[in-house]
């Protein structure tokens, strides 16, 4: 992947296939090191699932038996000299709290480490793939803080209008556009 | 930031839009964003649909949709075009570029651009 924004989309496409209601995205970056989190409420996966899944050839797809998702993920933190760990709880054990939360330390000032990218274009293109799923994505950075919560805006456009509405989807990326901006 | 009440007004003026909006789509553009897709650059491509359609006001009738591995991780960035009671059209390798000229081409023009197609790229 080019940009860690695009691996953000990729494994935020699983919580999506999870079943998650809500998907939170928490970018928290210093001088030195960045940290990504994907936090869903998803149907999580089993101790024996999660004990393998950054194993290339674990995957629940069933067009083929690779899935590059987790592992490319792993990679772009550890070749920083960051982690990648995941926490995960399936809903028979964790009725009220069940979903993944995959979480990324990058070491910001290594040579090898990616850059984040247009995470605008990530967070609309998650919106507009998945209306009615609700995202949260909070960028904390020395200086200010960057925040889009899909809740807030829902409750203004009621039900009629659907999130993936291109003048909403327009509204999300300016909205973002204009806090980094600032 | 934006202020919601921006939001407020695109739901007034969608309110009126949306009964008939309903069951109206009559053609999908599907573009495959599994692991394979972004990677290869599904993501700009997807933006540009969106952006396209948005623009040439083709939302009533025209939805474009994400999907996951289509099987043919090479040919990504894939996009498929589903028309009402036609074959399916398959692009193969779409760039931004394409993805704008597709829209321009096949969903306004109803002539599919055989050179990006599946088909095409393959007999090379």
């Amino acid at each position: 992947m080019k940009e860690l924004s695009l691996n953000i989309l990729d494994i935020a496409q699983n919580s999506i296939h999870a079943e998650a209601t809500l998907v939170e995205i928490l970018l928290a970056e210093d001088a030195d090191a960045l940290t990504i989190t994907i936090k869903d409420n998803g149907k999580g996966m089993s101790a024996e699932f999660l004990a393998s899944v950054t194993d290339p050839f674990s995957t629940t797809r069933k067009t083929r038996k690779v899935g590059m998702g987790l592992p490319l993920l792993k990679l772009a933190a550890e070749q920083t000299g960051g982690t990648m760990t995941i926490e995960s709880c399936e809903r028979a054990l964790c009725p009220d709290s069940h979903g993944t939360a995959v979480t990324a330390v990058f070491c910001k000032t290594h040579l090898d480490f990616t850059p984040l990218g247009d995470v605008i274009s990530t967070v609309v293109s998650l919106i507009q793939g998945a209306p009615d799923v609700d995202f949260v994505f909070r960028h904390t950075k020395p200086d200010r803080t960057v925040e889009l919560d899909t809740r807030a805006m829902r409750e203004v456009l009621g039900e009629d209008v659907p999130l993936s509405d291109p003048a909403v989807l327009m509204w999300a990326r300016e909205a973002l556009e204009e806090q980094y901006a600032q | 930031m934006k202020s919601l009440e921006e939001l407020a007004k695109i739901r007034e003026r969608m309110q009126s839009k949306v009964v008939l909006r309903e069951g109206t789509n009559t053609t999908r553009i599907v573009v495959g964003m599994a692991t394979c897709g972004i990677a290869a650059g599904a993501r700009p491509v997807l933006n540009a649909l969106v952006e396209e359609v948005a623009n040439r006001n083709l939302n009533d009738h025209v939805a474009v949709t994400q999907t996951g591995c289509i099987g043919m991780c090479r040919y990504e960035p894939i996009v498929e075009v589903f028309e009402n009671d036609k074959e399916r059209v398959t692009y193969v390798k779409v760039t931004p570029e394409m993805a704008r000229e597709i829209v321009e081409k096949h969903i306004v023009g109803g002539k599919p651009v055989v050179e990006y197609t599946i088909g095409a790229v393959d007999a090379k």
